[in-house]
């Protein structure tokens, strides 16, 4: 009775054992995470709302507010959203809900995802756990930074461009993208289909590991998914010897790459290299120089198609006009934020008559590059592995009107998304007092390869994910 | 590479957004750089190289025909801000 855990600390796989041999409820459970969410949640501003679902009776459980939960408001971050209370549950809220996690709340999103500091969010930017005076990444900073205030003990979130791990990066946990087609995108809110898939955030390599063999595999709903080619397995171990990390230049040495982020990651592959694996410099020739334009013209092309469809006609509020017309272009400039323009604007435009080959064209044919050069450096490696973000957490506002500064987070996780691999980041030290994350990528269906290297590293490395002020 | 504040309400129709004066001069200055540096995909020679559309090579995929239970009625209208004997209301289009 009374049982206390400390939810900092605190493991999904932990909270489990706890569980299972009854030593606390799972409505004791529910109520030490409703209460780190009540302490911590007017500071940082993770859940966009919280519910009291006393369902499962397993570990609870925080999703993206992209994700679609019957009855429960999902808004992606939008003002054109709002009151929109879905009337299905999205595949992966089916799964987690059948695993018997009940729900802690929705969290907060970059409006329809698109963003790299949730400060795009139409209800007000996420804060940094380690800093509040910076922001948590994006667009997933509220399913991130729930993480690592102790307010969920794991999260889900949808990554595009980089919306998982960058976000897992700047708050210090992991953060697993998947690979493409392994985790169903049906009744999630989509931004760009080609790219967007769902995944885990969590404490330690283990419970992201658990929580992806929970949502991944082929779901009739969505025929882009695919069947998982071997089943999870939950990492063990404390070596890497045989396994061949690659550590590609351009992705290494990119400009803007901060030096104390150069140097974490320096120093984890070192350590690496001490633990048996076999370290080696590889090329990505394309894909930094290319990765981020061919990006910022795919995603929008897309957005701007998926985007349409708020109208204004079947849900969301609506802003009245003379005619059809006048409704609906006033209802989208309403509802949209600055963002999303800029990217309905930018897809549009790339796939407007005259400019669909030069721009919308190309850009799928750098992807092909893209993909077959992260295709070549895994005939020779098991794992690539370079920062996830260029640098530490940044301050709220500083890269806030000026979008292409903005785009540049993403620098370093977006080839591998266009490539469709999957993505990992762990924590790997701390610069300037701050996070900084280590970006492991696979091959395709990898995530075994991922989550053993992940794991090695992370018992090695030892990282306090633990925010510095709340250390007693 | 500038784009001018004609395309910009061109392409404002093609996407259905009543953009206000102020946003029009914004996204005219913003798209220009933004594809100033998504231009430089120009600079490769791609001819003999295929697009990519789908990174899972995944054709043809099949599902039984089974039917399945759909949305209710009630259901579909749940979130529509204007509903009448099972249709959405909407003004009436102009000619």
């Amino acid at each position: 009775m009374g049982a206390v855990v400390d939810t900092l600390r605190l493991t999904a796989e932990d909270a489990k054992g706890l569980l299972e041999r009854g030593e606390v409820s799972g409505a004791e459970l529910r109520e030490a995470y409703r209460g780190a969410i009540a302490e911590r949640d007017g500071e940082l501003h993770c859940f966009l709302r919280t519910v009291d679902d006393a369902g499962g009776g397993g570990v609870p459980i925080a999703l993206k507010d992209v994700i679609s939960t019957k009855g429960v408001e999902t808004t992606a971050g939008s003002k054109i959203l709002s009151g929109y209370v879905p009337v299905f549950d999205s595949t992966v809220a089916a799964r987690v809900k059948a695993a018997g996690l009940p729900l802690l709340g929705k969290t907060n999103t970059d409006e329809f995802a698109m963003g790299s500091s949730t400060e795009n969010s139409a209800f007000g930017p996420t804060r940094n756990p380690w800093d509040p005076e910076r922001v948590p990444g994006g667009s997933g900073g509220g399913s991130s930074a729930a993480v690592t205030a102790g307010m969920t003990p794991w999260a889900l979130g949808s990554d595009t461009g980089g919306s998982i791990k960058q976000p897992s990066a700047l708050c210090g946990n992991v953060g697993l993208r998947p690979t493409y087609g392994t985790v169903s995108r049906y009744g999630i809110v989509a931004f760009a289909s080609s790219l967007d898939q769902v995944g885990p955030i969590a404490k330690t390599v283990r419970d992201a590991a658990l929580l992806y063999s929970i949502i991944a595999g082929r779901d009739p709903c969505d025929s882009t998914t695919a069947e998982l080619p071997e089943a999870v397995r939950l990492p063990e171990g404390d070596s890497l010897e045989g396994v061949r990390i690659g550590v590609p230049k351009e992705l290494n040495e990119a400009e803007g790459i901060e030096p104390g982020v150069a140097e974490a990651v320096g120093r984890a592959l070192a350590l690496a290299e001490e633990l048996g694996a076999d370290v080696a410099e590889c090329s990505l020739p394309r894909s930094v120089r290319y990765g981020m334009p061919c990006y910022y013209l795919i995603a929008p092309a897309e957005a701007s198609s998926n985007l349409a469809r708020y109208d204004g006609v079947r849900y969301g509020p609506r802003t009245d006009g003379a005619s059809y017309q006048e409704m609906v272009d006033r209802t989208r400039d309403d509802g949209f934020g600055d963002e999303p323009k800029r990217r309905i604007m930018l897809g549009t435009y790339a796939l407007s008559a005259g400019y669909y080959d030069a721009f919308y064209g190309q850009a799928q044919r750098v992807r092909t590059l893209i993909i077959r050069e992260h295709r070549e450096a895994f005939e020779r490696f098991d794992v690539l592995a370079c920062p996830t973000s260029p640098t530490v957490a940044f301050r709220i506002g500083e890269r806030a009107a000026d979008p292409l500064a903005m785009y540049a987070s993403d620098l370093l996780t977006i080839p591998s998304c266009l490539a469709g691999l999957p993505g990992l980041s762990i924590p790997c030290g701390l610069s300037e007092g701050l996070p900084v994350g280590l970006q492991l990528i696979g091959p395709q269906f990898g995530e075994n390869m991922l989550f053993r290297a992940g794991h090695v590293l992370e018992t090695a490395l030892a990282f306090d994910t633990v925010p510095e002020r709340w250390r007693s | 590479m500038p784009i001018s504040r004609e395309e910009v309400l061109h392409v404002a129709r093609l996407a259905r957004l009543a953009l206000s004066e102020d946003e029009v001069e914004r996204l005219t200055s913003d798209l220009g750089k933004i594809l100033d540096a998504v231009g430089i995909v120009s600079e490769l020679e791609l001819e003999d190289v295929a697009p990519t559309a789908h990174p899972l090579d995944l054709v043809n995929v099949w599902d039984e025909d089974v039917p399945r239970e759909s949305l209710l009625l009630a259901d579909v209208f749940a979130n529509a801000p204007a509903a009448e004997a099972n249709q959405f209301r909407v003004p009436a289009w102009e000619q």
